[in-house]
């Protein structure tokens, strides 16, 4: 498999009145094509950071990123759902697109159904305020799926839910992003999550942020997240991986 | 046709009883004010020289309906705050909008607005008559100080107020500046706009009667200052009392523009 982003000693340092925050301190990472790479780390080492200055809302400080083909369309599924409260659920998810000056039957049709498949059919010219905490990040997810990435960047997209909504949300988000066949980078901090969901697990050091360590996981017939939590495995890399976090702590 | 349940009836019932009986309280209330005040100057109570009467009033009203081309009085009025109802609106969205786009304009302009917007804008109508004459432009242009910081202001701060991380959302979806605006911060601001106008509206009464009191030959102000010169209180109040409705009715407009444009989400 070939990398679709290759990130060289990339680092980002935040500017203001006091001084200099070095935030990313020299990341070296491959993401390849089709894969759902975690990232975990401690709090405030820089995650937020790394997706914003791959996703171009922050200038980088140094280093490189290569891209894998020409141009690469990055959804980037923020922590908050950020739904315009105005607008129906369609209308949301047909942002991104109105604004690509993408909007065509077509494309709207592929929004509507994937509203339909994704259970949220029956809301879709409602408004987000009739929507739960997990519906409203499943539009999310959707809204950001509509302008059809090569690449999904999700930071934390589960951090706000309750925890039973959490574990059947990330199952779904799973399955959503296998069958559309799309790369991804997910951000979080629950290791239970992160080996749960994830092909690989890329472990963060403390602010300035360099890559720690890369677990690839391997659980041999691997099947859904929530059977996978089962597994020996599952606890075996959960413990590996705690280790490294703890060790910064 | 859905059928209701008994209990839904009764609940019916009794909102609009509630509401005929406010009806007839206010009803009320003004007939008792307009008798207990006819009634006192015809006895003598008060003096009506002095306080006129409700039927003074009406017999004003018809003389100036027949003799002193009432409706033109109303129209002048009504026509400079329209004009500088939609001047200081469009202004006053056009340089907020601006303000929004170039923030180190932003903050080089916050003092002289700020400044600008408290000064009791009454001092300024001398001055504004001595520059640009006594006449319709000044009362235009008076109306307009008094309405269009303020709306400057208040559209700007709704503007800012706006969760940044909306603005990230967009930005991930490599929206343009231009987008960003036309697609966020104008519809997350509907209500403060037209709030705004609401209050525009009236702001823009108060500056027309202000600068008709100051200099008009024609308009409600103008009778009302008329009124008093020549020490004819009749003409006074009705005046007052035109202006009253002229007002209401003004605001009853906007009212219904306001329901229609919130109902077009
Ligand atoms: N816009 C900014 N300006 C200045 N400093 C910033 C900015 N954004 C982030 N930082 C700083 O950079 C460091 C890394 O922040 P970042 O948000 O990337 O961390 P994170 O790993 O995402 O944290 P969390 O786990 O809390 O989400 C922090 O110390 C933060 O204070
Ligand atoms: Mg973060």
């Amino acid at each position: 498999m070939k990398p679709i982003l290759k990130i060289r000693d990339l680092k980002k340092n935040y500017q203001d009145l006091d001084g200099e925050v070095e935030a990313l301190g020299g990341i070296n990472l491959d993401v390849y094509e089709g894969e759902l790479l975690s990232i975990v780390g401690p709090s405030g080492c820089g995650k937020t950071s790394l997706l914003s200055v791959l996703s171009n809302l922050e200038n980088k400080s140094d280093g490189s990123i290569e891209l894998g083909k020409e141009t690469i369309k990055i959804g980037y599924m923020l922590q908050k759902d950020a739904l315009f409260p105005w607008r129906t659920i369609l209308e949301n998810c047909l942002i991104g697109l109105e604004i690509q000056h993408n909007l065509t039957e077509e494309t709207k049709n592929r929004v509507i159904q994937l509203l339909n498949t994704y259970g949220l059919g029956d809301f879709m010219n409602k408004y987000p305020s009739s929507l739960s905490g997990g519906m409203k990040q499943r539009v999310a997810l959707i809204r950001t799926l509509a302008i059809d990435p090569d690449i999904l960047f999700l930071d934390e997209p589960f951090s706000a839910l309750d925890y039973l909504t959490r574990i059947y949300l990330s199952e779904d988000v799973y399955n959503i992003i296998k069958k559309e066949g799309k790369t991804a980078i997910l951000v979080t901090h629950d290791l239970a999550e992160a080996v749960s969901l994830s092909d690989r697990v890329a472990v963060l050091s403390k602010r300035p942020a360099v890559v720690k360590k890369v677990y690839t996981i391997n659980i041999p017939n691997k099947s859904t997240p929530i059977k996978n939590r089962k597994r020996k495995e599952f606890q075996h890399y959960y413990d590996l991986i705690w280790r490294d976090l703890d060790a910064h702590i | 046709m859905p059928t209701y349940s008994e209990e839904h009836k009764t609940f019916l019932k009794k909102r609009r009883r509630k509401k005929i009986i406010i009806l007839i309280c206010q009803f009320l209330i003004i007939l008792f004010f307009l008798s207990l005040w006819e009634i006192a100057s015809k006895t003598g109570i008060i003096n009506s020289f002095l306080s006129s009467s409700p039927s003074q009033v009406v017999n004003t009203f018809i003389s100036l309906l027949k003799q002193n081309n009432l409706w033109n009085h109303v129209y002048i009025t009504v026509y400079e705050t329209l004009i500088s109802f939609v001047i200081a609106s469009v202004l006053g969205f056009g340089i907020a909008s601006l303000l929004w786009w170039f923030p180190t304009l932003a903050k080089v302009v916050d003092p002289y607005l700020t400044v600008l917007n408290s000064l009791p804008k009454v001092a300024l109508g001398p001055l504004i008559i001595i520059w640009i004459g006594a006449n319709m432009n000044s009362i235009i242009f008076m109306a307009l100080m008094i309405s269009l910081f303020i709306t400057i202001i208040n559209i700007y701060n709704g503007f800012q107020l706006v969760d940044y991380y909306y603005i990230t959302l967009l930005k991930t979806l490599n929206a343009s500046k231009r987008q960003i605006f036309q697609k966020l911060i104008v519809p997350s601001n509907k209500n403060i706009i037209i709030n705004c106008l609401k209050v525009n509206i009236s702001m823009s009464l108060i500056g027309v009667i202000m600068g008709e009191l100051l200099v008009s030959k024609e308009g409600l102000g103008y009778l009302i200052m008329y009124g008093s010169q020549v020490f004819n209180i009749n003409l006074v109040i009705t005046s007052v009392v035109i202006l009253a409705v002229v007002a209401y009715l003004m605001y009853l407009v906007i009212s219904f523009i306001e329901k229609k444009i919130v109902q077009s989400k």
